[in-house]
């Protein structure tokens, strides 16, 4: 950086062949290079580590050596999960929350977002603000209350709700469904208004108008919100260590604390190659639906 | 058998009347423009007849049935809207069919019905692609094939040009037309432009504040404005309006505009004119193309006058020329070789076998 801004300096002489618009636009580009590469570094930092921990040995991670170097790699950390722990409970468990959390979720959102967008009644905009309130409250102030009422459930019905896995696809839907909501209701407010009036006119009911124009036209914003949803419900981590406590209902984040921390014994090796294949599907998910998230689907409904 | 016919409509949005009491009937077959200023209610009439608004007050009938209460899809209406609103994940042939695949229409019927009004809108190449991938031209023929298709009994048109450019808009006005002698159908319109209004219409309902000024045929209103609005929204450079005052003068009847400028009213008038002589508040209206440049030879209501012309605008087939009388901003077209020249006087002549004289009081045409 520095001797570039030396060497553009020291030739003032240089004909002005290149706009000062072009000049500004490169210095604009070296500086965000440069941050860019600042925030790459930073933010790939500790998912370094994780893969260099989860590839030593017990022995290695314990010796002194230079933590960010595997000086003899071994998938014994890998194998020792995938084999001997109840790893792949837990894995199974936060499979399938999380995939009934994004279906409920996104069954309640888009129905939700569509009708407080597009369907003006009484009381439509105060619902709305009401919907986004919601999520401005801090889960760790719901889940007491929260805790209150499945017991409450379980001393009126005898249901028991606390200490199931599935208990949390009710749970979770509190905090995912008010932002979907939220970001649906932006999504669908952005389509022009005469395409319903349209789909209205050519005879479609709402709830033709909604699932053969809206869900169509505002794919991308439900894909984000489905991402968004994923990732909430797979990171969770205080419902489920409020809500669950035997290993065969425990979910990744908490199986991984409770059942590789013993005491003040820490099994880093295994730990972070828990957290590193934990962390895999929701990689995945953003690699495969990344364009999604950008196209944008609206061009040419109207005026272009 | 498709008229349409409104009954003291009304359309209140809280405390605003939007649309105060619209009387209207519009015959089977006829090509009807809504015209008028932006927030005179045409808009919101035009949806209220597509039942999006819902009325406050008064009945809506589309071929005999009074339609107030009954859902679009059930009015058998088709409309094109200002921004076409194609569906963008739809192709062309499927924005066109989805009307009619809602109503469950066999497929064979669907396809004969698209191709066919594809092949009126010359757009049966495009049938694959998508919205994005056409212009707005071709965007507003599919709007339009997406309404023909339906076989309606009512077309409805809000503002369908507007967002073309000026020499598109012209090009698919004469399209309209074209399809709307092709396929007979009852057509209400809605433009600001009164340019299109004219070239369309069967008849043109002018609207202001809610309320119809005048409805005839786009000759009638040209020619015979019931309203000082009417006459100055119709046509364009606008009519002239020069404030002035009725004199009786050795048994004649003239119209002063100023100290030395009188005209004597041509003969046929004078009876109807006579009761405002000595008036306050009247204003002379005549159009641009009644004031010329003088000629050698005089017809019967012609009278030259001079004036110190102060802007001169050549328009190719015509110069425009603007002068000043009695604080009213008058336009003339002149001939371009009149020899017209910023301030310089000028001969001018005046054609007042077409003059109007409106009280401005009231606003009407006498």
């Amino acid at each position: 950086m520095a001797n570039a801004a030396i060497a553009t300096a020291g030739a003032p002489t240089r004909p002005a062949r290149y706009g000062s618009i072009s000049q500004s636009r490169r210095w604009a580009l070296r500086w965000s290079y440069f941050f860019l590469t600042l925030f790459a570094i930073f933010f790939l930092m500790p998912p370094f580590y994780m893969l260099v921990t989860a590839l030593k040995s017990k022995e290695e991670i314990a010796a002194i050596t230079n933590p960010w170097w595997v000086y003899s790699p071994t998938l014994s950390n890998f194998i020792e999960l995938l084999t001997q722990n109840q790893y792949l409970i837990f894995f199974r468990n936060s499979a399938l929350v999380s995939i009934c959390v994004v279906v409920v979720t996104m069954l309640i959102s888009v129905i939700a977002a569509f009708s407080l967008a597009r369907m003006k009644f009484w009381g439509s905009a105060a619902l709305a603000t009401g919907v986004f309130l919601t999520y401005l409250i801090p889960d760790t102030l719901l889940f007491i209350p929260l805790f209150k009422m499945m017991t409450f459930v379980r001393e009126t019905t005898g249901i028991e709700l606390v200490n199931h896995w599935w208990t949390l696809c009710i749970i979770y839907p509190t905090l995912t469904v008010p932002f979907c909501t939220w970001i649906m209701i932006g999504y669908f407010a952005s389509i022009p208004k005469e395409l319903d009036e349209a789909a209205l006119i050519d005879g479609a009911t709402w709830m033709q108008t909604l699932t053969k124009i809206f869900i169509p036209v505002a794919l991308p914003g439900i894909i984000a919100a489905t991402i968004f949803c994923f990732t909430v419900s797979w990171a969770q981590f205080l419902y489920p260590l409020a809500f669950t406590t035997s290993t065969t209902e425990l979910v990744l984040p908490v199986g991984i604390v409770t059942t590789l921390i013993k005491g003040d014994v820490f099994n880093w090796g295994q730990i972070m190659a828990g957290a590193l294949l934990g962390a895999a599907p929701p990689l995945i998910i953003y690699a495969f639906l990344m364009d999604y998230y950008i196209a944008g689907l609206t061009a040419g409904a109207t005026k272009g | 058998m498709a008229q349409v016919s409104l009954r003291k409509v009304i359309k209140k949005y809280d405390e605003v009347l939007a649309v105060r009491g619209v009387d209207l009937d519009i015959a089977d077959k006829e090509f009807i423009v809504l015209v008028g200023p932006s927030g005179c209610g045409k808009s919101t009439t035009l949806r209220m007849i597509a039942g999006l608004e819902e009325i406050s007050g008064g009945d809506i009938a589309i071929g005999g049935d009074v339609v107030n209460d009954v859902p679009p899809k059930d009015r058998d209406i088709a409309m094109v809207f200002q921004n076409y609103a194609l569906y963008p994940h739809m192709n062309v042939y499927e924005n066109m069919s989805f009307g009619l695949k809602l109503k469950k229409t066999p497929k064979q019927v669907i396809d004969q019905r698209v191709r066919t009004a594809a092949g009126i809108l010359d757009i049966t190449e495009l049938l694959d692609r998508k919205p994005k991938q056409l212009s707005g031209g071709q965007r507003q023929r599919v709007a339009m094939g997406r309404a023909i298709v339906r076989d309606p009994k009512v077309f409805l048109f809000d503002e369908p040009l507007s967002n073309l450019d000026a020499k598109l808009r012209v090009q698919m006005r004469t399209e309209i037309k074209k399809v709307h002698q092709k396929v007979r159908t009852t057509t209400v319109y809605v433009t600001h432009d009164q340019v299109e209004a004219m070239t369309l219409a069967d008849r043109v309902v002018v609207m202001n504040a809610g309320l119809i000024e005048q409805v005839g045929t786009p000759n009638d209103l040209y020619h015979s404005p019931a309203t000082k609005f009417v006459a100055g929204f119709i046509g364009s450079p606008a009519m002239n309006f020069i404030p002035c005052q009725l004199e009786q003068a050795a048994g004649a009847l003239r119209v002063r505009l100023n100290d030395k400028l009188a005209f004597p009213v041509p003969e046929g008038r004078s009876s109807r004119y006579s009761a405002y002589a000595g008036k306050p508040s009247l204003v002379l209206g005549l159009r641009p193309e009644h004031i010329a440049e003088t000629r050698p030879h005089t017809e019967p209501n012609q009278h030259d006058f001079e004036q110190m012309i102060e802007v001169v605008e050549p328009m190719g087939m015509e110069t425009l020329v603007y002068f000043t009388i009695n604080g009213a901003e008058v336009c003339g077209r002149v001939n371009p070789n009149a020899g017209a020249t910023a301030e310089r006087p000028m001969k001018l002549r005046a054609d007042l076998s077409n003059m109007h004289l409106i009280d401005d009081t009231t606003g009407k045409v006498i």
